[in-house]
């Protein structure tokens, strides 16, 4: 497995995350960027073995890991809490056709905001992901972050179930306004 | 009822192919691909022209789908030729998709859009394209390699040829407005899903 881009460069949860999903078997991983997503983002664009898939829009996200386990593989969709809400209909897919999905969301809105525009679409994340039937895990503690990815992981790709890790800002650090 | 105007300046000719016919003259074999197709026209006639073949993963919702689907699938199955074919309104749902695809840009994907200039499932309303919106000069802004419009049965030599040659390429066809080809498919999705898993990959 490829080594860190930048040793070091953030937080060792992130790279152990990466890690984790790579000894999985995910080559596929799409996403709308967002700072929290940087060490999973950077790390898939040096790695030759991942398709990194940079997306206009989330929901684009859940059609390509539709598609991708059609064709046997597995990928992990990355967004932030507001890529959630441009993802519903698309989810109906993922319900539908009982696809195995592995969403990780970067909140916002969330623990020491100080940008209210972001309260009302990370108000409704959870409830939003539940009501078209994704199982919600959280992670809000580094020690957390291990457990919640492997529970995921076994919930995709060995139950079929489509499941989003939520990565709160307690874990992430609340942006400076 | 205030009408609706064609964009001004945009001269296309009248479409004037049938699709039922237009379509499997391009996709001359569908059985050879692995084929993504929106919902709705271009799932029916797909389906139908493989008799509902596992082969193909044809949509009965989640508008906008197909095009990235198939990007997915193009990815996971580089050995196999893969088609996600679609209609225009399907397309224009999720537009971004086109240059999503021409970054990743796999050689084994070919997109085609029959595009019919309407919303032929909900009571046949003028999509964009019909009043003048050009998907083909859409598709090559994104950086597709390759784009070539059929509006004659003369321009589908051409589009067979295309699809037939290694590289991303997308394909606008523009046929009238009318029915699709049409055969009883499942709309069960999570039957199709497994069938074609258990066809492709015998699990």
């Amino acid at each position: 497995m490829a080594e860190a881009a930048r040793p070091g460069a953030g937080p060792a949860w992130a790279h152990a995350m990466y890690d984790q999903l790579r000894a999985q078997g995910v080559t596929q991983i799409a996403y709308v960027p967002d700072a929290g997503h940087r060490v999973m983002i950077d790390r898939s664009l040096t790695d030759p073995d991942v398709h990194s898939i940079p997306l206009t829009t989330e929901e684009e996200g859940v059609a390509l890991l539709a598609g991708a386990d059609l064709g046997g593989a597995r990928g992990v969709l990355l967004m932030q809490s507001s890529g959630v809400g441009n993802c519903i209909n698309m989810l109906s897919l993922t319900a539908g056709a009982r696809f195995p999905l592995l969403m990780l969301v970067s909140m916002r809105g969330d623990f020491g905001e100080g940008n209210p525009w972001q309260f009302p679409m990370g108000r409704a994340t959870q409830a939003v992901l539940e009501a078209m039937g994704v199982v919600v895990l959280r992670a809000d503690a580094a020690q957390d972050v291990m457990p919640t990815i492997q529970a995921a992981c076994t919930m995709v790709w060995g139950s079929g179930e489509a499941v989003a890790v939520l990565l709160g800002q307690r874990l992430l650090g609340a942006k400076a306004f | 009822m205030a009408q609706l105007k064609r964009i001004a300046g945009v001269n296309q000719p009248d479409a004037v192919l049938d699709r039922r016919e237009a379509v499997p003259a391009l996709i001359e074999r569908p059985q050879d691909w692995l084929v993504a197709a929106g919902l709705a026209g271009t799932a029916q006639e797909l389906c139908a022209m493989t008799d509902d073949g596992p082969n193909v993963f044809g949509l009965g919702g989640a508008m906008g789908a197909a095009p990235m689907m198939a990007l997915g699938l193009a990815l996971a199955q580089p050995s196999r030729r893969v088609l996600g074919i679609t209609g225009d309104g399907e397309l224009l749902m999720n537009i971004g998709a086109l240059g999503t695809i021409a970054l990743v840009a796999p050689a084994n994907l070919k997109i085609v859009c029959v595009d019919n200039g309407h919303y032929g499932e909900t009571g046949n309303q003028d999509s964009h394209t019909g009043l003048g919106v050009q998907l083909d000069r859409i598709a090559a802004g994104f950086g597709f390699p390759v784009v070539h419009v059929i509006n004659t049965l003369a321009e589908i030599d051409e589009g067979r040829r295309i699809l037939a040659a290694p590289g991303l390429a997308f394909i606008l066809l523009r046929v009238k407005e009318g029915p699709a080809l049409r055969k009883k498919r499942s709309l069960r999705p999570h039957v199709v899903r497994d069938r074609f898993r258990a066809a492709l990959l015998g699990m």
